[in-house]
């Protein structure tokens, strides 16, 4: 198809968005598949491209590859059982995903959390925040080409973070530790001195990042100018998370809803300036050394106490006819679950909102009129995990 | 607002070399100290084990007859809660003794297929005999991808010391509270004993008790 061609047909089926691209000549658009098994997807996910000469004129982000029916199936099974369904949601992340749904099912039953299991929640969920970061810079950074050692540095810091997760929880990514009205077990005195030790190892690693990364000229030039999001068109979309706040919006759930305890934390939102990737690679550093002093904080203060509501049930939880809507700053965006409970056993209706989804549906308008080559560059910026994002 | 890097056009590469320094540091550092080896020769070297870690659901027994000392009996709660119902039971006709003395079924087949088992524990949690437990085993790869994957009374049954060993402060816990659901009943059965007026007569034999 020629590109006035495509101009055209634009027009009939009503597309609202300008025509962006001027073409300077006649040449024949190429469409290019991009994925399901592009080794940038981070899984299967499919960007069909058409492409005049390098320039993106259109990009059609096609997922599903990965539905594994998971409203449905909370839907069936009772509200405990659809907990470990949660940690499969977003992989990386899997205790803000229990965070969430914890949250969720408290706010409809009006279950309190004792003071130590709320420290707890903050301590795991800013831990998974970090290595939430430092893994998606790496990834980044490996889609630019540099193959392999941001990542590494990255995941060997992740592997620390990983084996406090596995000595509390007892898993490393499906942890399946909160539960309706505290934590599952809790923390020995060793463990938590196991973590202040890597949390005081944090800052010397993104020291190492920074050193690395910040200032390397060839990462600013693919990265400064690349994929600019503008404010207005982020909040329209509905944009969350670190890309937002890159788009120089300042919103943050834990400052706005300040849910469980982060209103006793002091924290600053990083805010971008020139809504481009490379305001995104920044915010998630920053972000990473805001977290790390929540960290000190929260392992400063933690009380002794029970990590669990004495009153609350494992078994036979039924909660009384209602409905919630519970979210909270995941290192992605905001994570949301909307339940209704008919009084049975089990959810009346099961609903996510997840932040990977939301943030991709931006992904065109971002990528228009840019190199093909940056295009995945702008994807790997908007740190998606596709487990999130078809479910 | 793209930052010039360049000098009159030429790119001098300060960040660059900055990093390449940063590589060098950990390229270097790895021959020194021991922390910054990260990774270890998989099959001859293993790392500690993690004392929390959970792997597969097993069976706890006590003694030394995996069928007599079976916690397990068959009230098939693990069952019913199991997310993914990878869980399969049937109930015995006849009672044995339970961990704590009482008269119990017991399971005449118990079949975990752990192709489909996800590892989340909620059996372990909802289970109010302390009979199922978490493994640590991971080499678990087999060539027969159906039958040697579902895994059956047998196979899953493992001993109270070995729980033990993987387990060592939760079985301690477990232990403790099995003792003094033991002593419960035993204080119980005695009160009967005494009423009955069978005085001077022996109180009957604690059953199996867990060896610890």
């Amino acid at each position: 198809m020629t590109l006035t061609g495509f101009v055209q047909e634009n027009k009939k089926v009503g597309w609202n968005r300008p025509p962006v691209i001027e073409s300077d000549g006649e040449g024949e658009l190429l469409e290019v598949a991009m994925g399901p098994h592009h080794p940038s997807t981070h899984g299967v996910f499919r960007m069909d491209v058409a492409l005049d000469g390098e320039r993106v004129i259109r990009l059609k982000p096609v997922f599903g590859y990965l539905h594994r029916n998971h409203e449905k199936i909370a839907e069936g099974t009772s509200f405990l059982g659809s907990m470990p369904y949660t940690d499969r949601l977003d992989y990386i992340c899997s205790l803000t995903n229990n965070w969430a749904y914890a949250l969720t099912v408290e706010k409809l039953t009006g279950q309190e959390v004792p003071e130590r299991a709320e420290y707890l929640r903050v301590i795991l969920g800013e831990l998974t925040r970090v290595q939430n970061h430092a893994s998606s810079i790496g990834f980044l950074i490996q889609e630019m080409g540099a193959s392999g050692t941001p990542l590494m540095y990255a995941f060997r810091e992740r592997e620390k973070i990983l084996d406090l997760f596995e000595g509390l929880t007892g898993s490393r990514m499906m942890c399946n530790y909160m539960r309706f009205g505290g934590c599952r077990v809790d923390a020995s005195p060793a463990w938590l001195d196991a973590t202040r030790k890597v949390v005081s190892g944090l800052p010397g690693f993104i020291d190492e990042v920074d050193r690395l990364l910040s200032s390397n000229e060839i990462l600013m030039a693919r990265t400064q100018g690349v994929g600019i999001l503008r404010p207005e068109l982020a909040v329209n979309a509905g944009v969350t998370g670190p890309m937002l706040r890159a788009s120089g919006v300042n919103y943050d759930i834990r400052k706005v809803d300040g849910y469980g305890i982060y209103n006793r934390f002091n924290f600053r939102v990083p805010l971008g300036d020139h809504w481009d990737v490379y305001d995104r690679f920044m915010i998630r550093m920053l972000e990473m050394r805001e977290s790390i002093r929540m960290l000190e904080q929260a392992l400063r203060e933690i009380p002794a106490g029970p990590v669990m509501d004495p009153k609350a049930k494992i078994r036979g939880f039924r909660p009384k006819p209602g409905e919630a809507y519970g979210r909270i700053e995941a290192p992605k965006g905001e994570l949301g679950f909307y339940l209704i409970s008919d009084g049975g056993p089990n959810p009346y209706r099961y609903r996510v909102r997840p932040p990977s989804l939301i943030n991709l549906t931006i992904l065109e308008d971002m990528c228009l009129g840019q190199n093909v080559a940056d295009v995945v560059l702008i994807f790997g910026s908007v740190d998606i995990v596709l487990g999130e994002v078809d479910r | 607002m793209i930052t010039d890097n360049t000098v009159g056009g030429i790119l001098l590469g300060e960040g660059i070399l900055k990093g390449l320094t940063e590589t060098a540091k950990n390229f270097a550092g790895s021959f020194v100290s021991a922390e910054r080896l990260t990774t270890v020769e998989y099959p001859e070297q293993r790392v500690a084990p993690i004392e929390a870690t959970r792997v597969f659901p097993f069976l706890v027994y006590d003694g030394k007859d995996w069928e007599a000392g079976m916690r397990c009996v068959a009230c098939q709660i693990c069952e019913k809660e199991c997310p993914p119902k990878c869980i399969y039971i049937e109930k015995s006709k006849d009672k044995k003794p339970d961990a704590v003395g009482k008269p119990q079924f017991y399971p005449t087949k118990f079949d975990i297929d752990i192709s489909v088992c996800m590892s989340c524990q909620i059996c372990v949690e909802v289970c109010p005999f302390e009979a199922i437990k978490m493994d640590t085993e991971f080499e678990l790869s087999t060539e027969d991808r159906f039958g040697g994957l579902l895994l059956g009374r047998e196979q899953l049954s493992k001993s109270n010391e070995y729980y033990h060993e993987i387990h060592a402060t939760e079985a301690a816990n477990v232990d403790a509270s099995l003792a003094a659901g033991r002593a419960k009943v035993d204080a119980k059965t005695t009160a009967v004993a005494i009423a009955a007026a069978v005085r001077g007569a022996e109180v009957p034999p604690r059953p199996a008790e867990g060896g610890d």
